[in-house]
């Protein structure tokens, strides 16, 4: 087997030789504008970013003029959010999203509080979904967008869409999710779900990074969001910028991928993501963050007490890639504000790891996991002050911290 | 972020893990950090009463590898020493030896804070007046 082995799908994946074979001819050869009208060079640009419209359309039932090409999920995330603030000011200026989303939105919102919007940041669940009465219940007339993710990027907890965007619609308002963990990896319709705004990017579905997607709604309702850069008036006039063809012919490519072989793949990852969480659940207090049984089928975040994430990570680092809730080099020294939203105490938050498994993830290789992880577990328990005192039956709330 | 090889080696060969028994008169235990910000130290000196000189060091850490590296150091360097030559250790002596990062100086200045502790559990058992040079951070 080869070393090191990369669990680490939710943060980037590696991309699909398939997909470099798309795009290599677009590098050289291929190089054309496809804004050129006028010769063969940019008709053939063209013609391949038109491909991948459909493609990519394809993947998420939507309608190609509906795809707007942007330079990653941040960007579609804030094109949407501050997009649609500019373009419905004379409807309301509230905006609805909640404490779990993806910075990208949230420091989003930030900004549109700046500007004089109001936003509500939605708790959630100890589960990590949202409450739908609470939803519905922060929405006033002068709302103009519900902001939700799909999938979470941290617990891989998948949000009730349909009856999200039900409740917005309801209130004649608008919808948006930020699907970067979802699409290509779950069954993600526009339609069905009622989608108006979808974000996701290239590079978590085996596709190029520096490449994303807005979904931008044109029927029922007809969407349109302010363009947030000034220039020629690329993709009807809401994202200016020569389109980057290898990047778009890359995630075309990704996306027809996924629409093959996402239903076995999800498959076949939750079986091996649920053998990898069985295993490791043997140790004594280990919990999974999140709930179970709305998740994506990559994703799990596990808690090990008594150890700190970094601490346990670097006991297999070198041969295994993950990442922890912990914040152990950030100097503000806070664990991650998802799992704290979820209720978790934070000397839980910093023991939490995330594996996220993916498309080149081998059954050897999650043996390899639960073998690596189980023995750094057991080895940081033997070296921690916290296990012991739980082992003697000390009550870890009766003692006076000395907080930093 | 990488860690330097003396952390690294630290991390996979602990010097002296373990529990000393806190009973004793002539062992000093100081417990520092929380674990809401992911770093616990706890760090034992066993003393010779007539000599004043520390005879054995023991710890257990929660928290990141850089942490761990720290009391581990810390207790090495403690053996052998006097009470008084202990209190003599900064934390930027742990800096320099594995080479951490502005981000890791914490865990060092938890070392020792866990050095100080421990001495003043000992001198507090043993009827000495507290230290009060013990910060808080």
């Amino acid at each position: 087997m080869n070393l090191p082995i990369y669990l680490d799908n939710n943060a980037t994946t590696p991309m699909d030789p398939r997909v470099l074979e798309a795009m290599l001819p677009y590098f050289t050869n291929k190089f054309g504008n496809a804004a050129s009208r006028s010769h063969a060079f940019g008709w053939e640009a063209e013609d391949a970013v038109d491909t991948a419209r459909e493609q990519i359309a394809k993947l998420i039932n939507a309608d190609p003029k509906e795809i707007i090409f942007t330079s990653g999920a941040t960007e579609s995330d804030n094109l949407a959010i501050k997009g649609i603030f500019e373009m419905y000011a004379s409807k309301g200026n509230h905006i609805i999203t909640a404490v779990t989303e993806h910075k990208a939105v949230l420091d989003a919102c930030k900004h549109i509080e700046h500007l004089g919007g109001q936003v509500t940041y939605l708790p959630v669940k100890n589960d990590g979904l949202i409450d739908l009465e609470q939803l519905e219940n922060a929405i006033t007339p002068q709302t103009i967008l519900v902001a939700i993710m799909y999938g979470n990027n941290e617990v891989g907890v998948v949000q009730p869409i349909k009856e999200i965007s039900q409740i917005a619609h309801k209130h004649g308002v608008l919808f948006f999710t930020d699907a970067t963990q979802a699409v290509g990896k779950i069954p993600v319709d526009v339609i069905a779900d009622g989608i108006d705004l979808l974000a996701f990017t290239g590079h978590k579905i085996y596709g190029p990074k520096g490449v994303g997607v807005l979904y931008v709604r044109r029927k029922n309702p007809r969407v349109k969001v302010t363009a947030q850069m000034d220039g020629g008036g690329h993709e009807r006039g809401m994202r200016s910028g020569t389109l980057n063809v290898p990047g778009i012919v890359g995630l075309g490519k990704a996306c027809e991928i996924c629409m093959n072989e996402m239903a076995a793949e999800a498959e076949r990852l939750s079986q091996m993501r649920n053998r990898l969480e069985n295993a490791l659940l043997q140790l004594e207090e280990a919990y999974v963050n999140g709930n179970r049984e709305h998740r994506l089928p990559h994703t799990t975040n596990i808690s090990f007490k008594y150890v700190e994430g970094e601490g346990l990570m670097m006991g297999f680092n070198k041969n295994i890639a993950v990442s922890s809730g912990s914040a152990c080099t950030s100097a503000s020294l806070e664990p991650s504000y998802v799992l704290k939203a979820l209720g978790l105490g934070d000397d839980l938050a910093h023991s939490s790891i995330r594996f996220g498994l993916g498309r080149f993830t081998t059954d050897d290789q999650i043996d390899f996991a639960i073998e690596a992880v189980t023995q750094s577990v057991n080895k940081l328990r033997e070296m921690s002050p916290l296990w012991e005192m739980y082992k003697d039956g000390i009550d870890l709330d009766s003692i006076e911290w000395a907080h930093h | 972020m990488a860690y330097s090889e003396k952390v690294i080696d630290h991390y996979n060969n602990p010097k002296n893990v373990g529990t000393l028994d806190k009973s004793q008169t002539n062992v000093g235990t100081g417990l520092v950090g929380a674990p809401e910000c992911g770093d616990v130290m706890r760090l034992q000196i066993q003393v010779d009463e007539i000599t004043g000189t520390i005879t054995d060091a023991k710890f257990k850490t929660f928290g990141c590898g850089s942490a761990i590296a720290s009391s581990s150091l810390a207790t090495e360097w403690l053996k052998g020493k006097t009470v008084d030559q202990a209190l003599t250790i900064d934390n930027m002596d742990i800096v320099e030896e594995l080479n951490l990062p502005p981000v890791k100086i914490h865990c060092s200045v938890l070392a020792e804070d866990a050095i100080k502790a421990a001495i003043n559990d000992y001198r507090v058992k043993n009827g000495l007046p507290q230290l009060e040079t013990v910060a808080v951070h």
